[in-house]
């Protein structure tokens, strides 16, 4: 065909009830000016509706916020439903506000990273750019 | 996945080989011929490509969901083709058509994708088309094309749909906007969409004003609520009607080879483009002098 354009896909969801998308949102935006295509699913969606999207878009890394506090319940949910649907590769990366305690188990059930308040966004950048590219490698 | 398996897996209805296959066309990997020359080309014409388009804000997703939904009472398999703006400074884009639609995103019936234009204006990506013929291929009997949010002159639409809906609602200019030239001529259905807000009767009443001049088959005004599902039915209807009217006259076959014929050119422009600019790069041309003139040597050359 003509040139190869590779272009980075990522999807940003908020499982669960919370709606507080504030922080999705300002992340979703940042990813843009980073070059990504960011497909966003908006507020209160269910960890089978975001895995089932994050398949149909064919995304690269998946990035969930939670502000409610049920972020151990949604974010392992949803690394479950996309094994469960098939897509056990697509890396799921997670922020909010989420206790140091939580972060090890977090990590343990499947997800990748996972960003607290104050992370600077060039960090969470990055990380989402390794996800990708460990993701296309593998 | 392997070549192999993503075949298979869009002939099985694996929504996971579609999302990929459409990835690797649009990225032009080396697996896209292969991908684009095993298609179904009987299901590709047999398949109903609908576009919706209108402004930002008029409500083109919303009407989307409410079609899909409508559709799916008939246990038909769509697709959806969703597209949205790359920035021209980053190169990046937000994708957010789904929002609206996500009720439908574990309908096993339903694949949608986003996609963003990567620098093509005319309201489209350059992939949108292949990106139609897999998801007819796979067995979408009707695939919704939603382009981005467009002004008066972004038409490509026109040619890769078989019905295009124009998407307008009330507040957003006079009937001087109404008589301009542009989308508004060449649409098949025109929607006046949020028909419960102030200024919507009249929006239609100028538009069938317009669109009735000079021509023996007046361009239909549809009317809908898109977020109460109002209209939707009739909507469906009218759409129906167009389309029989179209498969009867030659006109679905006429559009399609005119927007096959269409499509080969911006490849043959696309494949060209990288050439003539490395070669345009080259001769390291002076500032002086017309470009047009330039060119028509260049190509001359060639």
């Amino acid at each position: 065909m003509t040139e190869k354009t590779p272009k980075k896909r990522v999807l940003v969801g908020k499982p669960g009830l919370d709606g507080h998308d504030r922080g999705a949102k300002f992340l979703a935006q940042a990813l843009r000016d980073a070059g990504f295509e960011v497909v966003y699913t908006g507020i209160r969606r269910s960890p089978e509706e975001i895995a089932a999207a994050a398949i149909q878009e064919d995304v690269d890394a998946l990035g969930l916020s939670s502000l409610s506090g049920a972020h151990m319940r949604l974010f392992p949910a949803v690394v479950e439903a996309l094994a469960k649907a098939g897509a056990p590769e697509i890396p799921v990366l997670g922020g909010g506000v989420i206790p140091d305690e939580d972060i090890l188990a977090l990590k343990a059930a499947g997800i990748v990273e996972i960003f607290t308040p104050g992370t600077p966004v060039d960090i969470i950048i990055s990380a989402f750019q390794d996800a990708c590219e460990k993701k296309s490698a593998g | 996945m392997t070549i192999d398996k993503l075949l298979k897996g869009l002939k099985a209805w694996d929504p996971r080989a579609i999302g990929r296959a459409i990835s690797l066309v649009e990225n032009g990997d080396d697996s896209a011929e292969a991908i684009l020359s095993s298609l179904d080309e009987d299901l590709i014409s047999e398949a109903t490509i609908l576009g919706i388009t209108g402004p930002p804000g008029a409500g083109k997703s919303t009407l989307t969901n409410g079609i899909i939904s409508q559709l799916r009472q008939s246990r038909k398999r769509i697709g959806i083709i969703a597209i949205d703006p790359s920035s021209p400074i980053s190169g990046g884009a937000i994708l957010g058509d789904r929002i609206r639609m996500m009720q439908h995103a574990t309908d096993q019936d339903v694949v949608m994708r986003s996609m963003a234009t990567r620098g093509r204006l005319g309201g489209l990506c350059a992939t949108a088309g292949a990106a139609v013929r897999i998801m007819a291929s796979c067995g979408c009997s009707n695939i919704i094309i939603e382009t981005v949010g467009v002004g008066q002159s972004e038409m490509d639409i026109i040619r890769l749909a078989d019905i295009t809906l124009l998407v307008l609602a009330p507040g957003l200019g006079d009937d001087i906007q109404a008589m301009k030239a542009g989308l508004l001529e060449v649409a098949d259905i025109l929607v006046v969409n949020k028909a419960d807000c102030k200024g919507a009767d009249i929006l239609a009443m100028d538009l069938e004003a317009v669109t009735r001049k000079g021509s023996a088959t007046p361009t239909p005004v549809s009317m809908t609520v898109a977020t109460e599902s109002k209209g939707i039915a009739e909507l469906l209807d009218q759409i129906e009607k167009v389309d029989s009217e179209h498969r009867d006259s030659g006109e679905r076959q006429k559009r399609r080879r005119g927007a096959h014929n269409q499509e080969v050119l911006d490849w043959c422009l696309e494949i060209l483009r990288p050439r003539l600019l490395a070669e345009i790069t080259k001769k390291g041309l002076p500032l002086l002098g017309d470009p047009r003139l330039k060119a028509k040597k260049i190509l001359e050359e060639q």
